[in-house]
């Protein structure tokens, strides 16, 4: 009994944030008398903070080499918006080509950055600073002040679009394509799990006892499936979603197994004693802000897809959504520790409040009074539980 | 003289350890009473509870302090009746000026208005009582660490020190600056300033201590009057590790091979001020299965050299030869060196040998991911057993593989950082101050695995401001001073004059 315990307590910070999110969707589903939770809206929900969890990913990278930041991407993805816009609706330029010059900018962007970060070792919050005037700025000399509008319907498809339903032989009247990937994802997960323990038994490592493991089984296929039965009974897998997942999955393959990705965390602990080990630092940083850049470029695209206009005032404050959901989902401010996946819950927790305020009809000004609370509190947890570890 | 400072029945408990067991402690009115222990015995525990910094009632027992039963709440409560303690990282303000940082705290004001003319005034006549020969204006971040640790004193008498508790005061320091500071105190006691002394190095206790108290576990084990009790070197050490230590230093018979490695006409420029030669001219050998020994002052550029053949790591337009296993090589990047057999474990482990707030596990493989990875990825599980290969090998003691670097103690770090290089698998292998700042035991250990390297065939550099243990371990010594190699000893001729003695005769040539 004190084993289980013992296990839970150690596994309890890890998922502190996964709880905390469970917890304010619970109270919004009652809050909005059941609106939060419906299909539609967890649709929705996701759409609407797409590019916030697409701008935290590489966010987090930046985070972790130092508690770095770049300010540039709200205006980054502004000037996509203006870049993709001329192309597509001024100069009527197919898709493709399109999107591949877009994310080239956005990878030019990156090098221009980078450079000054890494090799000229400006900080980066001066550098990204800067980023955030000259991006701005560059977007309204593109427009000329306006807003250009309406896209392509194969780009809008982008952020509006869903994964055809081509599993659907009887007319169900949901989307059984999406039920069925829920299915595949589940049973992958389950023999991937079992894979690894096993394996660690080989290793003979410590396991966590068969309980809890079936427990934690349990709730996350339980989870998959609930997500895809949402999606199923609206219209399906948005694009997007699938995007993001992919970037999801890739990121923290990266981090957690690569060795460049460890190569960003040892840096953030100790940039010093990195070097001395034979690691490129300013290599390591140059990489991390290319990669944000043309994330932001990705988020770009993403973001004037779903208002389907470029606009010069888009992306405004994007670079502090995607700051906090980093800091909420539990990044250091000092770099060398955080996780993808974290910054992801952490945009989430911003994007529930976001959504279930906006349905009960709390006003702007108080939205944003809790959002900050929330973003206060959740670090400050953070600092007071792990003082209290260390004893 | 009566007592100045009475510690009865001390007992402090952190969650899970008992730091300090019912210590007693005396302090006679102004004598120098070192304290000394292994690393995690109680020495610097007691002091900060002494001190205020664990406040009263945080422990059981009684301060008694000029006859009056104190209760500390905090660090300005003890200093209000004259009790300063100066502790081994330096609490200075790098960009305040040394008269600015003497009176941090303790202005010279009047409603909140600083007197800049009384703050330094005073600030001369104080640096002028502990000898230090600069301007109250200089910022602190331009002076050496041995001439900050007399600011500190400084500021100590500034605030009216009746009782100065030193905390390694010499740890960092070289001997020269060792020998001025211990001076110092012996003056001071002239004065009446009553002193605690906490130290790893024995030599100097013995040199300035009346009294000695040894603590160990937590317990207080004996206090030792000089000139009523036999004192000597192997007594003290006898009562800090529970067991008589009859070798300082491991046994070795040396099995050395021909000459693994040689530096040749090396020269070193500064890496900012260009047209400042750090080092000159340096030429060294070393043979396989044998342990070389860098000696010399602090600021003779032994780091400097060795962390320009560590791929350049310091330095620029660097010049020289390289000839590893009779073929030239270069190192361009740190990441050479250590793929061609050379590493080199840092002079100070926590600022840049390990990343304190990751656990053993990734300290230990970060420079040799490539040894457990296929194709850039990870295999995790090789590396959890290559972690824990290494934790029972140098027995490091820890919760296990995934407890934090920054939560160890000083020796097992120095442990970590030791696998970690190992695990690299050098040919080579460049030690800066291996034990500094680690108790007998650990150190020890640490010569053990040492030694083990050394007849595995390795070629060890071994660098250390510590005369003893250059002259415990090493076969052959090189002596710098002054960016240059000024003599070369073999283990029958070393000894600490002989060493000084190269070192005064270079300075006379220079001269």
């Amino acid at each position: 009994m004190e084993n289980i315990g013992k296990t839970i307590k150690n596994n309890i910070r890890q998922y502190a944030m996964l709880i905390a999110l469970v917890v304010i969707m619970i109270f919004f589903q009652i809050g909005t008398g059941g609106i939060l939770l419906y299909p539609m809206n967890v649709t929705n929900l996701v759409l609407q903070n797409s590019y916030v969890l697409i701008l935290a990913i590489g966010m987090t990278l930046c985070i972790l080499t130092g508690g770095n930041i770049d300010l540039s991407v709200g205006s980054v993805v502004a000037f996509i918006g203006a870049v993709s816009g001329t192309l597509m609706i001024n100069m009527k330029m197919p898709m493709f080509p399109a999107l591949l010059i877009t994310l080239g900018i956005g990878l030019l962007i990156g090098l221009w950055q980078g450079f000054w970060i890494a090799y000229i070792r400006i900080p980066a919050f001066i550098v990204t600073l800067a980023g955030m005037l000259l991006f701005r700025g560059l977007t309204n000399t593109i427009l000329q002040g306006l807003t250009l509008a309406p896209y392509p319907p194969e780009y809008q498809a982008i952020s509006g679009g869903f994964i055809p339903d081509f599993l659907n032989f009887f007319g169900a009247s949901f989307n059984v394509t999406t039920i069925v990937l829920g299915i595949v994802l589940s049973v992958l997960y389950v023999i991937m799990a079992i894979r690894k323990r096993k394996e660690r038994d080989k290793y003979n490592f410590e396991n966590t006892p068969t309980l809890f493991f079936i427990a934690q089984v349990i709730i996350i296929v339980a989870g998959i499936m609930l997500l895809s039965y949402w999606l199923a009974a609206y219209k399906g897998i948005p694009i997007i979603f699938v995007i993001i997942g992919t970037l999801v999955v890739i990121y923290t393959v990266f981090t957690q197994k690569t060795v460049p990705g460890r190569y960003i965390y040892a840096m953030g602990g100790n940039e010093k004693a990195a070097q001395l080990s034979g690691i490129n630092t300013n290599k390591v940083l140059f990489f991390t802000y290319v990669n944000m850049s043309v994330l932001a470029a990705v988020a770009g695209i993403s973001f004037s897809s779903r208002i389907n206009s470029a606009s010069p005032v888009a992306g405004q404050s994007f670079e502090l959504d995607a700051i906090a959901a980093c800091f909420i989902g539990g990044a250091s401010a000092y770099g060398g520790v955080g996780t993808v996946i974290g910054a992801i819950i952490g945009a989430l927790v911003m994007g529930v409040l976001n959504n279930g305020m906006s349905i009960m009809g709390v006003g702007i000004d108080l939205q944003m009074t809790i959002k900050g609370l929330v973003l206060l509190i959740a670090v400050a947890f953070d600092v007071i539980s792990k003082r209290k570890s260390r004893g | 003289m009566g007592t100045i400072l009475e510690m009865r029945n001390i007992t402090k408990v952190f969650p899970g350890v008992k730091a300090l067991d019912n210590v007693n402690f005396k302090v006679e009115a102004g004598e120098i009473h070192a304290l000394v222990g292994e690393n995690g015995a109680g020495k610097s525990t007691l002091m900060n509870v002494l001190s205020g910094i664990y406040p009263h009632g945080t422990y059981s027992g009684e301060i008694i302090y000029e006859g009056n039963v104190c209760t500390f709440r905090d660090i300005r409560d003890s200093e209000k009746v004259g009790i300063v303690i100066i502790h081994q990282e330096l609490a200075l303000q790098p960009y305040l000026s040394i008269g600015e940082n003497m009176f941090l705290g303790n202005e010279r004001q009047k409603h909140g208005f600083i007197n800049w003319s009384r703050t330094h005034l005073e600030a001369r006549e104080l640096l002028k009582r502990v000898r230090l020969n600069e301007s109250s204006q200089t910022l602190v971040k331009d002076i050496s660490v041995g001439k900050q640790q007399l600011v500190e004193i400084a500021k100590a008498l500034a605030k009216k020190v009746k009782l100065l508790i030193l905390d390694e005061p010499t740890a960092a320091l070289n001997e020269d600056d060792s020998n001025n500071l211990l001076d110092l105190i012996l003056e001071l006691k002239k004065d009446g300033i009553t002193c605690i002394l906490i130290s790893h190095k024995l030599n100097e206790v013995m040199k300035v201590a009346d009294t000695i108290t040894i603590l160990r576990d937590g317990a207080a084990i004996e206090t030792l009057k000089v000139g009523v009790d036999a004192i000597d070197e192997d007594r003290v050490i006898k009562g800090m590790v529970g067991r008589t230590m009859v070798n300082r230093f491991p046994k070795r018979e040396p099995k050395i091979g021909e000459v693994a490695f040689e530096v040749r006409d090396w020269n070193v420029y500064h890496p900012v001020i260009t047209d400042r030669k750090i080092i000159k001219d340096v030429n060294i050998k070393v043979r396989r299965g044998e342990i070389v020994g860098i000696s010399g002052l602090m600021g003779a550029g032994r780091t400097e050299f060795a962390m320009s053949i560590f791929g350049k790591a310091y330095g620029s337009r660097i010049s020289g030869q390289i000839i590893k296993d009779g073929k030239p090589v270069e190192f361009n990047t740190v990441r050479e060196a250590i793929d061609n057999g050379v590493s080199y474990l840092t002079e100070d482990r926590k600022s840049a040998g390990l990343i304190l707030i990751d656990d053993i596990r990734h300290n230990i493989t970060l420079p040799s991911l490539k040894k457990i990875s296929k194709k850039g990825f990870i295999d995790h599980n090789k590396e959890v057993m290559v972690a824990e290969e290494y934790r029972s090998k140098l027995d490091i003691k820890s919760s296990s593989i995934l407890q934090k670097a920054g939560n160890l103690s000083g020796g097992n770090q120095q442990k970590v950082v030791l696998s970690k290089w190992i695990f690299s698998r050098p040919d080579i292998l460049i030690l800066d101050e291996p034990t500094r700042g680690i108790d007998v035991g650990a150190k020890y250990e640490i010569y053990t695995i040492i030694n083990q390297l050394a007849d595995e065939g390795k070629s060890i550099i071994f660098i250390s401001s510590e005369l003893p243990e250059i002259l415990g371990i090493c076969d052959r010594i090189y002596v710098m001073n002054d960016g240059r190699i000024v003599g070369e000893l073999t283990r029958e001729e070393a000894s600490s004059e002989s060493i000084m003695k190269c070192i005064m005769q270079s300075n006379r040539e220079v001269v």
